[in-house]
């Protein structure tokens, strides 16, 4: 019984320390590729890490573009389980020398600034957050995923048999939330009577939603069970959970942030990736790289990438919804031309 | 002789435990193509100017006061076989709560900061008296009922932070309480780090380090040198006999675990007071789990668990320039892992030395029980753990065990 106890108190202690990492084995190779005169990238992840087939490795995806491009070296740090070093791993990156420094993920919107005011000569950009009055050499890029949501609703209600479709969320933030909102939107501008539930994985708070397919497959496995047929997963490194779930119930998925039919790798998970809700984090990384290069970064400023920027959209790959493109591109004009305001918070 | 043999005894479990962990962790680095040589070179190196070295020890320290305290919440309830795994939600109920009452008062300075305090050691302590009370009024296992607590704060703290309490704007990205105001901040200790002439680093070092020392202390003399200790600690070593000299069990569970909630109400206060000023959706969440880790290689001492405390800071901080070195950081993941198994491992084993050394006469008396701090409890003394007043099987093998003749603590678990 004791050993039982201290068996069970070491699993749990491991449990806590070991909640990311998935990434960061893998990719571990230091400072990589490209040549030594260009940039020295900094890129310090969200939770997760690289390796969550999503949001991190589409910011990867777009500094190898710009190395490709430019030339130049990427660092990669991915923050400690619980990630109460986000403020380091910057502090860190610039340290060393790197310029610019590319933090991943809202979260870091705590801690940029004083770690920016810090380094006036370093160049900051961070993904999903502002860079007005943070700091003078802070750029957001910043995303108009509600946009880009609202066509994956109208994919999901247009090819939805049974009228029930399903969302879920990672964790109930308002980034997250503004993915719902756009999603409902949609699906309810197509089939105002449609069936949407809606599951977060984790509270707000709780970080834990972005990186567990365990609960993500429970969550959308309720829905499948519940007569849903498509499920968005909006819910970062869970949405494999979600698209197990969708393959052992013949649902299908929607994808979030990359193409994930072709990044999930999984020939068994493919046919049931519907389509993606593309966030292109790697567009908008690898054009801040290349403005730094040509040294036009404007600090201080957000960069805002949506439909009409083509910096969110859909996927095609896989050939599932080719047939109602013109359905999509509808949509997506009345939304570029101003004539569908999509909303950023859910209502009811 | 005996107390020689008994020193050897209570430091026998830890020196084996990271003798084992360093070496299995080698052995992982080697066989993932890392030199480990290389790696803890990487791990020992705090940077080139003295600004980077002393901001590296800020940021181990800083990382150790949390640990520090969520190691001794732990310890304190272990001492008496309790199985406190509610830390967690112990500390986000206190930290949430007492957040949203320093930002909701205005105080002079040092009240500001000591309502805050009082007000998380309370909700600290009523959160883990729902525990203490289960338990003795309907026999709940505190193991159960405290896992099942942590979801419930984790879901409160978050209503809570998205209701109530809520002080950011709509909209944006990280929701956090509103900020407390100055008067309520924790002073930093870099004036210190200048007095002592060393760099003046650009984070600060929370002056919380030094209610952290004076609450280690406190629980120290507490658990060693008063009747309340003693009690406690005998009714860790037996239930049934110290309940036979005149314990009150249930009172001791029930103040036990209020303790242990208080102290681990102060767990989110460093990072709160120090330099978040707020609770949000951003806080560092797990320490409570982490404690147990701490809280078991500190063999429940609080010694030992500022040391091991500072030990799990410093492999923390080595991840960052270990992925700089390129060495995957996941290496402090194994180191951490490591360490935690093979201090169970290691207790069982110098466990059984002192058994065979108990039956082949070398000690009169029956073995040495330690200091009281044997790791949860896994005295040498061969039987399994008091499972509280209210366990019956327990009690039963616990007799056997006491017999000195099986082994039950293997193989019944």
């Amino acid at each position: 019984m004791k050993l039982a106890a201290l068996a069970l108190a070491g699993s749990l202690a491991l449990a806590a320390c070991a909640s990311d990492e998935t990434g960061s084995g893998g990719s571990g190779s230091g400072a990589s590729g490209g040549s030594e005169d260009g940039p020295k990238i900094g890129l310090a992840y969200d939770t997760g890490g690289r390796g969550d087939k999503s949001f991190n490795d589409s910011a990867y995806a777009g500094v190898e573009a710009a190395i490709e491009a430019d030339g130049g070296s990427v660092q990669e740090l991915s923050p400690n389980s619980d990630a109460s070093n986000r403020a380091d791993l910057l502090t860190q990156l610039a340290d060393q020398g790197f310029n610019p420094i590319i933090a991943v993920g809202f979260a870091y919107g705590d801690v940029i600034g004083e770690v920016a005011q810090q380094y006036p000569d370093v160049s900051f950009a961070i993904v999903d957050s502002t860079g007005v009055d943070v700091a003078d050499n802070v750029t957001g890029l910043l995303f108009a995923a509600n946009e880009g949501s609202f066509l994956g609703g109208v994919a999901a209600a247009t090819k939805s048999e049974t009228g029930h479709i399903g969302f879920v969320g990672g964790v109930e933030t308002p980034l997250i939330q503004s993915f719902e909102a756009g999603y409902v939107a949609g699906a309810r501008a197509v089939n105002p009577d449609i069936i949407i539930d809606r599951q977060y994985i984790s509270p707000a708070g709780d970080f834990s939603g972005f990186n567990d397919p365990a609960r993500g497959q429970v969550v959308a496995q309720g829905m499948f069970d519940a007569g849903a047929d498509i499920v968005y997963a909006a819910a970062g490194g869970s949405g494999i959970g979600v698209f197990q779930a969708a393959a052992a119930s013949n649902g299908r998925a929607i994808g979030v942030d990359s193409d994930q039919y072709e990044t999930v790798g999984d020939p068994a998970l493919q046919p049931v990736i519907m389509t993606s809700v593309l966030k292109r984090v790697d567009n908008a990384v690898e054009a801040y790289i290349g403005q730094f290069v040509d040294g036009t970064v404007e600090g201080g400023s957000d960069e805002v990438y949506d439909l009409a920027s083509e910096g969110v959209g859909l996927s095609y790959s896989g050939g599932f919804i080719d047939d109602i493109q013109s359905t999509i591109d509808d949509y997506t004009q009345q939304i570029v031309d101003g004539e569908i305001t999509v909303p950023e918070t859910p209502t009811d | 002789m005996r107390a020689v043999s008994r020193l050897g005894q209570s430091l026998l479990a830890p020196a084996l435990a990271v003798v084992i962990a360093l070496v299995i962790s080698a052995a992982v680095m080697l066989a993932i193509g890392v030199d480990p040589f290389r790696a803890l070179e990487v791990m020992v190196d705090f940077g080139d100017t003295p600004s980077q070295q002393v901001t590296a020890i800020v940021v181990v320290l800083n990382r150790a006061v949390p640990l520090f305290l969520a190691g001794l919440a732990v310890a304190i309830a272990f001492r008496m076989g309790l199985f406190n795994i509610g830390v967690e939600g112990q500390y986000r109920m206190a930290t949430v709560l007492s957040a949203g009452a320093g930002a909701a008062i205005s105080l002079p300075a040092p009240l500001h900061i000591l309502v805050i305090v009082v007000v998380a050691m309370l909700v600290g302590a009523v959160w883990a008296g729902i525990v203490a009370v289960l338990k003795v009024t309907r026999g709940v296992s505190e193991v159960i009922s405290s896992i099942m607590l942590n979801f419930i704060a984790l879901g409160l703290a978050s209503f809570l932070l998205t209701g109530p309490l809520r002080g950011s704007e709509p909209g944006a990205s990280i929701i956090t309480t509103k900020e407390i105001p100055e008067s309520g901040w924790f002073p930093s200790l870099n004036g210190v780090l200048g007095a002592l002439g060393l760099a003046n680093p650009p984070r600060q070092l929370y002056g919380f380090l030094l209610v952290a020392v004076v609450v280690g202390v406190l629980v120290a003399v507490l658990l060693q040198r008063t009747r309340f200790g003693f009690d406690l600690r005998a009714t860790g070593l037996s239930a049934s006999a110290a309940s036979a000299s005149g314990v009150d069990a249930k009172r001791m569970v029930i103040t036990t675990m209020l303790l242990s909630g208080a102290v681990a109400g102060l767990i989110g206060l460093p990072d709160l007071l120090g330099s978040n000023h707020t609770y949000g959706t951003e806080f560092t969440s797990g320490l409570g789990f982490l404690g147990i880790a701490v809280a078991l290689l500190g063999r429940n001492n609080p010694v030992g668990i500022a040391v091991a405390a500072l030990l799990f800071a410093f492999l923390d901080r080595a991840a960052v320039p270990l992925q700089i070195a390129g060495i995957p950081s996941s290496v402090v993941t194994i180191i951490q892992g490591t360490i935690v198994l093979a201090v169970v491992v290691a207790n069982e084993v110098s466990r059984r030395i002192a058994r065979r050394q108990a039956e082949s006469g070398v000690a009169v008396a029956p073995p040495a029980t330690g200091d009281g701090s044997t790791g949860g409890g896994q005295g040498p003394d061969g039987g399994p753990p008091p499972d509280g007043p209210t366990g019956t099987g327990p009690a039963l093998t616990n007799a056997s065990g006491a017999a000195g003749r099986t082994s039950p603590t293997g193989s019944t678990s």
